[in-house]
C-alpha cells in the first residue's frame, strides 16, 4: 500500500511541476518577454485564471504526504526549516505580484509588482530545484532519524551537507532553465504578436541549454547518489520514462519549429513528467535518502498505519477525479489566445 | 526565549492573523450567494451589491490563501513530533481540505470575480454557489481536525506512541465536531454581516450610493440578526456543555469558577486573582451557571482548585478573558442586531443615524469576538496538544533551534505588517470607489 501512495505522491508532485511550472517559467521570463504595459498585462492574464489552481497541487500533495507518510513530513519540513520558511514568504510575494498589479493603474505600483513576481518566480524555482536536488542526493540524517540542514556549509557533497552545494545548485539551474523553457512554450501557445514571437525565440535559445544541463545533471546524479543507478537497474521499466523525457525534449523542439505550439508545450510537459518520474524511481524505496545510507528513511519507515492508507483511497480517488474535472473545465473555457489588444485589466 | 514558548507563539501569531481573512470570506461567500440569488430573481440592486462585494471578497481571499499556506507547512516545520505522531489521523482531514475544498475554490474564484459577463447570470450564480460550498467545506475539514485535537476519537495507540487511524468516519461524527462547526460558521456569518452593514451604514451616513447601501443593510441585518441569536443558543450552549463534560477543568477556568459550589453563579465581570484564587470586583448572576449547565438551580459545579494542578490550562487568566470578551461581545451583537432588525422591519433603519453610526463603528468587534472564541478553544485545550493524549510540551520540533524559530517569527511579523498595509489600502480604495452598475470583467 505504501508503494501505491509513493507513486501517487510522485504523480501529484509531477503534475505540480508541469502546471505551476509553466507559470513559474512565465514569471522568470516576464521582464524579458513583455516590454510594455500592454504586453505585461497580456502575460499576467495568460496565467491569471489558472495559477492559483496550479499551486493547489502543491498543497494537496503536501496534505497527501501528511497522512500517507507523516514521518516524512515531520522530518523533512523541520530539517529544511529555513529554506521552507523563505519559500513561504516568496510564495506570498509571487501571489501578490499576480493578484495586486491590476488593482491600481499606476506605473510605479505595476513596476514594483512586475519585479516582485519575476524575482519571486526565479528564486522559488531555485529553491524548489534545490529541494529536489536534496531529495535525490540525500540529507544528513542522524541515528535518531532527524536532521537540520543549514542553507549552506562548504558546497561539497560530503556528510554534513547544506541545502545548497554544487550538486543541488546544478539541479536548481537546470530547473530554472527547464521551467523558463516550459513557460516560453506556454506563452508561445497562449499569446499573440510580439510576446508570442519573443517567446518562440526564447524557447529556441533555451532548448539547447536544457538538453545540455539535463545530460550533465543525469551524470552528476549517478556520481553523487549511487543508489539511483541500482534502483533504476532493478526497475528496467523505468526506461519508459527515459524515453518519455527524451521524446518530450525532441518533440518540444520539432513541434515548435513546425508551428504547433500547443503540442510543443505538451511535449515539454512530458519531459518534466519523465524527469520527475526518474527522480522518484531513483530514490525508491527511500522517501528521504540519508547521506549515511543506514539512516535513510524508507517508505516503510515513514508510512502511516494501513487502515488509514486503505480508507484514504475511497475519498482520494473520487476527490482527485473531481479536481481533474474542474481543471479540464477551467482550461477548456480559457481563451485559446490572450491578445495584446484586449483592454480589460485581468 | 524558550523553544516551546517560541513555537507556540509562532503558530498562535500566524493562525490568528490568518483567521482575520477566512472568517470574513466564509461569511461573505454566504451573503454573496444570497445576494446573487436575489439578483437572479430580478433585483438589479442586489446584483450591484454582488459586484461590489466580490471585489472585497477577492482581495480578502488572496490574503487568506497566502497566509493559509504557512499554516499547513508549520505542522511539519515547527511541530514535527506532533505531526509524526498524529499525521496518520489529522493528515486525512487536512488533505481532504486540499482535495475537496481548495481545488474547487481555486478553479472558480476567477469566474466569480471576473466571469459575470462570460458566464451569464445563471452561470455566475453557480460560481457563487460553488465558492460558498468550497469555503464552507474548507471550514468543515479544519474544524474536524481541531475537534479531534479537542476530543480525540477513532484512533488507537501503538506501544511506541504513534497514533493510528482506526476509523475515518469517527472524525466526522465526533460529538465535538458538529457543534463546534456550527458555532464557528455562525461566527463567520456574524463577521461578514457586520462588515456589510458597516459599509452600508457608512454610505448612508455620507448620503452616497443610497439605494445599493440600503440593500447591503437589509441583507446584512436579517442574516446578522439570525446569526447573532444562533451564536449563544443553541450553538454556544452546545459547545459549553461539551467543554463541561469532556474538559471540566477548562470549563472551571474559563468561567472563572475557582471553588466548588452548589448553585454556582455566572460571572459577568471580574478579574481573576491567581495568587488568591478568587475574582476581584466580581459581578455574578447567582445560581445561573448551575442552571445553564445542569438545568437545576442548585447543581454542583466543581471549581478549578479541586483539579490536579498539572491539568490546569497554563494561562487561566487569558483563557478567562478570551471567553468573557467573546461572550460579552456576542451579547452586544444581539442587542445591536435586534434594534437594527426592528427598525428595518418598520422601514426606518436608513433614517436612524445614531444606529447607523453604531453599525459603522462595530466593524472591528466581530473580528475580536471570533479571535477570542478561538483563543478560548486553544488556550482551553492546554496543557494538551491532543486532549488527554499528547502534551503541548511534547509536540514541537526539537531539531529547530531557538535562533531559527525567532528569525522566522520576526520575518512573519514583518511580512504581515506589509500585508496589513496593502489590505487596508486596497479595501479602502474599493470602498471609496463604491458599487458600480456594470459587470466586472469581460
Amino acid at each position: 500500500m505504501e508503494t501505491v501512495w509513493f507513486w501517487l505522491l510522485a504523480w501529484m508532485f509531477g503534475t505540480y511541476v508541469v502546471l505551476d511550472g509553466f507559470d513559474f517559467g512565465v514569471g522568470i521570463l516576464h521582464l524579458f518577454v513583455a516590454r510594455n504595459e500592454a504586453e505585461r498585462k497580456q502575460v499576467i492574464r495568460s496565467i491569471g485564471p489558472v495559477w492559483d489552481g496550479n499551486e493547489v497541487w502543491l498543497i494537496a500533495a503536501g496534505g497527501t504526504m501528511f497522512f500517507a507518510f507523516p514521518k516524512l513530513l515531520a522530518v523533512s519540513f523541520s530539517g529544511f526549516y529555513l529554506a521552507l520558511m523563505m519559500v513561504l514568504w516568496l510564495l506570498m510575494f509571487r501571489a501578490l505580484g499576480i493578484e495586486l498589479r491590476h488593482q491600481l493603474a499606476d506605473p510605479i505600483w505595476r513596476q514594483f509588482w512586475d519585479v516582485a513576481f519575476a524575482a519571486a518566480s526565479l528564486i522559488l524555482t531555485v529553491c524548489l530545484g534545490a529541494a529536489l536536488g536534496n531529495l535525490v542526493r540525500g540529507v544528513p540524517l542522524n541515528a535518531d532519524g532527524t536532521f537540520f540542514e543549514p542553507l549552506w556549509t562548504d558546497f561539497r557533497v560530503g556528510q554534513q551537507t547544506g541545502i545548497l552545494d554544487w550538486y543541488t545548485l546544478l539541479v536548481a539551474v537546470t530547473a530554472v532553465l527547464a521551467l523558463a523553457h516550459h513557460g516560453a512554450l506556454w506563452l508561445n501557445a497562449r499569446t499573440d504578436e510580439a510576446v508570442e514571437a519573443r517567446a518562440w525565440g526564447l524557447a529556441g535559445w533555451l532548448w539547447p541549454l536544457v538538453v545540455l544541463l539535463s545530460i550533465v545533471v543525469t551524470g552528476a546524479t549517478v556520481v553523487v547518489q549511487p543508489h539511483v543507478k541500482e534502483s533504476l537497474a532493478a526497475r528496467p521499466w523505468g526506461i519508459v520514462f527515459v524515453g518519455l523525457a527524451i521524446a518530450g525534449l525532441v518533440g518540444a523542439y520539432v513541434l515548435r519549429k513546425r508551428g504547433r505550439p500547443l503540442q510543443a508545450f505538451l511535449s515539454s510537459a512530458a519531459y518534466l513528467y519523465g524527469m520527475v518520474a526518474l527522480a522518484a524511481i531513483g530514490i525508491y524505496p527511500y522517501v528521504l535518502p540519508g547521506r549515511n545510507p543506514a539512516f535513510g528513511l524508507t517508505i516503510h519507515d515513514a508510512a502511516a498505519w494501513q487502515t488509514g492508507l486503505v480508507v484514504a483511497m475511497y475519498w482520494w480517488i473520487p476527490g482527485m477525479l473531481l479536481a481533474c474535472g474542474y481543471f479540464i473545465y477551467l482550461y477548456s473555457t480559457m481563451p485559446a489566445k490572450f491578445s495584446v489588444h484586449d483592454t480589460v485589466e485581468h | 526565549m524558550e523553544a516551546l514558548t517560541l513555537h507556540r507563539f509562532h503558530f498562535a501569531f500566524t493562525i490568528t492573523y490568518h483567521y482575520i481573512f477566512p472568517q470574513l470570506t466564509m461569511g461573505l461567500a454566504l451573503l454573496i450567494f444570497i445576494l446573487k440569488t436575489m439578483a437572479l430573481r430580478g433585483d438589479p440592486l442586489a446584483n450591484q451589491a454582488v459586484r461590489f462585494w466580490v471585489k472585497i471578497f477577492g482581495v480578502s481571499f488572496v490574503m487568506g490563501v497566502i497566509t493559509g499556506i504557512p499554516m499547513e507547512f508549520q505542522f511539519g516545520t515547527n511541530w514535527a513530533r506532533f505531526s509524526e505522531a498524529s499525521g496518520g489521523v489529522i493528515g486525512q482531514t487536512l488533505a481532504m481540505e486540499g482535495v475537496f475544498a481548495f481545488f474547487l475554490e481555486s478553479a472558480f474564484i476567477y469566474l466569480l470575480l471576473y466571469g459575470e459577463h462570460r458566464l451569464g447570470q445563471r452561470g455566475h450564480w453557480v460560481a457563487s454557489l460553488l465558492l460558498f460550498v468550497g469555503t464552507w467545506l474548507s471550514g468543515f475539514f479544519i474544524v474536524c481536525t481541531n475537534a479531534w485535537m479537542q476530543h480525540p476519537v477513532g484512533y488507537e495507540i501503538t506501544t511506541d506512541g504513534v497514533i493510528r487511524l482506526a476509523s475515518l468516519s469517527a472524525l466526522f461524527t465526533n460529538p465535538w465536531a458538529i457543534p463546534q462547526y456550527l458555532h464557528v460558521m455562525v461566527g463567520t456569518t456574524i463577521t461578514a454581516s457586520f462588515v456589510m452593514a458597516s459599509i452600508g451604514a457608512f454610505y448612508l451616513l455620507r448620503d452616497e450610493h443610497v439605494a445599493t447601501a440600503r440593500r447591503f443593510l437589509s441583507v446584512a441585518v436579517v442574516v446578522g440578526f439570525i446569526a447573532s441569536v444562533l451564536a449563544p443558543m443553541p450553538t454556544g450552549d452546545m459547545q459549553a456543555k461539551l467543554v463541561y463534560k469532556h474538559q471540566p477543568v477548562t470549563f472551571a477556568a474559563m468561567e472563572g469558577h475557582f471553588h466548588t459550589e452548589d448553585g454556582a453563579g455566572l460571572v459577568l465581570i471580574g478579574q481573576p486573582n491567581m495568587s488568591e484564587m478568587r475574582l476581584d470586583n466580581p459581578i455574578v448572576l447567582p445560581h445561573l451557571l448551575s442552571f445553564l449547565t445542569h438545568q437545576r438551580w442548585d447543581a454542583r459545579i466543581v471549581g478549578l482548585t479541586d483539579f490536579d494542578r498539572d491539568l490546569w490550562p497554563d494561562n487561566v487568566a487569558l483563557l478567562y478573558y478570551s471567553y468573557h470578551v467573546m461572550a460579552g461581545l456576542g451579547t452586544f451583537f444581539i442587542v445591536i442586531m435586534t434594534l437594527s432588525a426592528f427598525f428595518l422591519w418598520r422601514g426606518k433603519l436608513h433614517q436612524e443615524r445614531w444606529l447607523l453610526w453604531i453599525l459603522m463603528l462595530t466593524l472591528p468587534f466581530p473580528f475580536i469576538a471570533n479571535t477570542a472564541g478561538w483563543m478560548t478553544a486553544e488556550l482551553g485545550r492546554q496543557p494538551w496538544l491532543i486532549y488527554g493524549l499528547m502534551r503541548t510540551a511534547d509536540g514541537h520540533s526539537t531539531n529547530v533551534s531557538v535562533g531559527n524559530a525567532l528569525f522566522t517569527l520576526i520575518g512573519f511579523m514583518g511580512m504581515y505588517v506589509m500585508l496589513s498595509a496593502l489590505y487596508f489600502f486596497l479595501t479602502t480604495r474599493i470602498i471609496a470607489h463604491g458599487p458600480e452598475a456594470e459587470p466586472n470583467g469581460h
